[in-house]
């Protein structure tokens, strides 16, 4: 029997874990004090260990990123929260200027070992301003790497994998999955940055997903395998480094590729993986055309309709699946 | 025997500090002269920003630290590079692209960093450098090191974001760091009058309920005197101060300035204010130097800069193979 946690508790968890473990480790956010967060991912981490080490930042994104850079750079272990992915804007000055270059920028004479959450992604109808899926231009940026977990497990396990990693690690965590619920086993575990999860076997077609779109994916392959349609699912789980083998040779195997991923379609994460097919030998193996799903070419809307309309949903996985499968590709 | 009416440095400074503190602004003045040349000459390509006529803000900021106190620094930094105790020969190594420099080439002049003597490097972003140094303070105050941040800054960097947000948090959270802005008048060209709405910029400390205090920056005995009484009060755990150093420089703002936003006269008459002339006076009005004794510091001064364009000169290139070397701690596979 395993245990159940819910993708925030495990994230809290971890951080506890890692509170626990070492006195460098300090958490720094708007309102994750008292509050608990805005998606109470800090939750009551405040009451165990002190407003010191669960320090409430003003609202000053670029300040409080940098303040974060500079502890890192000087001892301490910073566990940096933007309130919503979309107020990293602001800051990334500090994240693209600073915290990815300053090693290299010195001829590797320090390191940056600072890890960064952001919630991200739509369906929360907060609208345009607080439902952007901005990952991947992060993931742009040589010295940082960038990673989205799907479930609690992952969650946990790469929060982990970055806290023990010496160099800037940004962690995307879809809002819509903060109270989805899984397996979690208890105590330290890490989940390697870099590696790529095999969700789901199949033979007809794989599907590279990120974040809450493995989930409508694994959906979709559900329905499709009742028609005949054996779906391979792959979690990519980091966007950078990514890990090209898994997806290659799924791609061998299943001879058709489709993307799937919430962020605005082009110049993303699909292009990238559609690329990297075909600039090497999987690509011989391909029966038919790449398709990505992608997010639509707007901001993301506020009216319900249109909001989902934005970003690819389980039956439009199924519905270019099936056109793909069945050669109208 | 010293008096009451002497300058706080002659008071309050060894006489070896102060031989040390002008040995070392001489060494600034000669280390950018020197850079100056070599780019003449084409030994060094893309461009620096030189801090000629600001050595005693640098020097007179650096006097009371260790090695263990930081410093943030800024795209005209390699004055308070030399104030923390750099080796001059990897300075140059820097400039000149080679793997011996203190980047090992990749940096350049505006990313020197010397991390063992506390210098957490320069910043080629206006204001980058203000909340990382809160940063370090916020490290220093929670791993009880004792030690004190100095972040270097101009007055360009006063009206970016990045400074009102690094002022305030270090002043909530009562973090030992001293803002250390080096005014020298112009944001390239761009003067404060015109770009800066207090007529202070130590007045906007009052904005974050910090001292704020604007001193002579070509007078080091002033500007190391409100240095030790920020530092104290820093280590004190009392919070921060702002310090605005009134400063000039005497070249442009990079090497593609032409100098058509001020006048001849104005650059003469800063000139005449050289902060190092003035240093080498005070130190021989009270009989601590002989005019002979600078005449030997500046020569051997001299010898120390040919002695390091040599080393720089003399040191291998980076290996073009380890182009992407450093980019992570561990490379990725």
């Amino acid at each position: 029997m395993s245990r159940e946690l819910s993708y925030a508790e495990a994230i809290r968890e971890a951080m506890d874990i890692a509170l626990g473990e070492d006195e460098r480790v300090i958490l720094m956010g708007e309102d994750i004090g008292v509050y608990g967060g805005a998606f109470q991912v800090t939750g009551d981490l405040i009451d165990k260990y002190g407003p010191d080490r669960v320090m409430d930042t003003p609202i000053s994104e670029l300040g409080g990123a940098g303040v974060a850079v500079g502890a890192a750079m000087t001892g301490l272990r910073p566990i940096f929260e933007f309130q919503f992915s979309d107020f990293a804007t602001l800051a990334m000055e500090q994240i693209v200027n600073q915290a990815a270059k300053v090693r290299y920028m010195l001829g590797g004479a320090v390191s940056i070992p600072l890890v960064m959450r952001f919630p991200a992604g739509s369906g929360t109808g907060a609208a345009a301003q607080h439902s952007q899926s901005i990952e991947a231009w992060l993931a742009h940026v040589p010295g940082l790497k960038v990673v989205q977990p799907a479930t609690p497990h992952d969650a946990k396990g790469l929060l982990l994998a970055a806290l023990d990693d010496p160099d800037p690690v940004m962690i995307f965590e879809h809002k819509l999955l903060y109270k989805m619920k899984g397996a979690v086993p208890e105590g330290r575990y890490t989940v390697p940055i870099g590696t790529a999860e095999l969700r789901r076997e199949g033979s007809d077609v794989t599907i590279v997903a990120t974040s809450i779109m493995v989930h409508k994916a694994l959906e979709a392959a559900k329905a499709l395998a009742e028609d005949g349609i054996d779906c391979e699912v792959i979690d990519l789980r980091t966007i950078r480094p990514i890990d090209r083998e898994t997806v290659l040779a799924s791609v061998r195997k299943t001879s058709r590729l489709i993307c799937v991923y919430e962020a605005v379609k082009t110049l993303g994460i699909g292009a990238e993986i559609s690329a990297m097919v075909a600039e090497s030998d999987a690509f011989d193996y391909l029966d038919a055309p790449i398709v990505r799903l992608g997010g639509a070419e707007c901001p993301i809307p506020y009216n319900p309709d249109l909001e989902k309309a934005a970003v690819p949903q389980v039956p439009d996985i199924i519905a270019a699946t099936r056109d793909l499968v069945e050669g109208r590709r | 025997m010293t008096t009451a009416n002497d300058p706080w440095a002659i008071r309050n400074l060894s006489p070896d500090q102060l031989r040390e503190a002008l040995r070392k602004m001489y060494l600034i003045r000669k280390f950018e002269e020197g850079a100056e040349d070599s780019y003449t000459r084409g030994l060094i390509h893309g461009t620096m920003h030189l801090s000629i006529g600001q050595e005693a803000s640098a020097v007179g900021a650096c006097i009371g630290l260790s090695d263990d106190d930081k410093i943030t620094s800024t795209h005209r930094g390699h004055g308070h590079c030399v104030a923390k105790g750099a080796d001059l020969g990897r300075m140059f190594a820097e400039f000149f692209g080679k793997e011996t420099g203190y980047c090992r080439g990749r940096g350049g002049s505006m990313h020197i960093a010397d991390v063992e003597k506390g210098n957490l490097g320069a910043n080629g972003i206006v204001g980058g450098g203000l909340p990382i140094s809160v940063g370090a303070a916020l490290s220093a105050k929670r791993l009880k090191t004792g030690a004190v941040t100095v972040c270097f800054f101009g007055d360009g960097a006063n009206n970016e974001g990045a400074f009102h947000e690094a002022l305030n948090m270090a002043s909530v959270w009562k973090l030992p760091v001293v803002f250390f802005c080096e005014n020298n008048g112009y944001g390239m060209s761009t003067s404060t009058a015109r770009s800066t709405a207090v007529k202070r910029i130590s007045d906007r400390a009052v904005a974050y309920a910090m001292p704020g205090v604007t001193v002579d920056g070509n007078d080091f005995s002033a500007v190391a005197e409100a240095m030790a009484q920020a530092t104290e009060r820093a280590r004190a755990g009392d919070g921060p101060t702002l310090i605005e150093s009134l400063t000039y420089r005497w070249r442009g703002h990079s090497k593609s300035d032409r100098n058509r936003y001020r006048t001849k006269e104005e650059i003469a008459d800063w000139m005449a204010r050289d902060p190092i002339r003035r240093m080498a006076d005070m130190l021989i009005a009270h009989d601590i130097l002989t005019d002979e004794d600078i005449t030997a510091m500046e020569q051997d001064a001299d010898r120390t800069i040919a002695d390091a364009i040599a080393f720089a000169a003399d040191s291998p290139a980076p290996d073009v193979a380890d182009l992407t070397r450093d980019v992570y701690t561990r490379p990725l596979v």
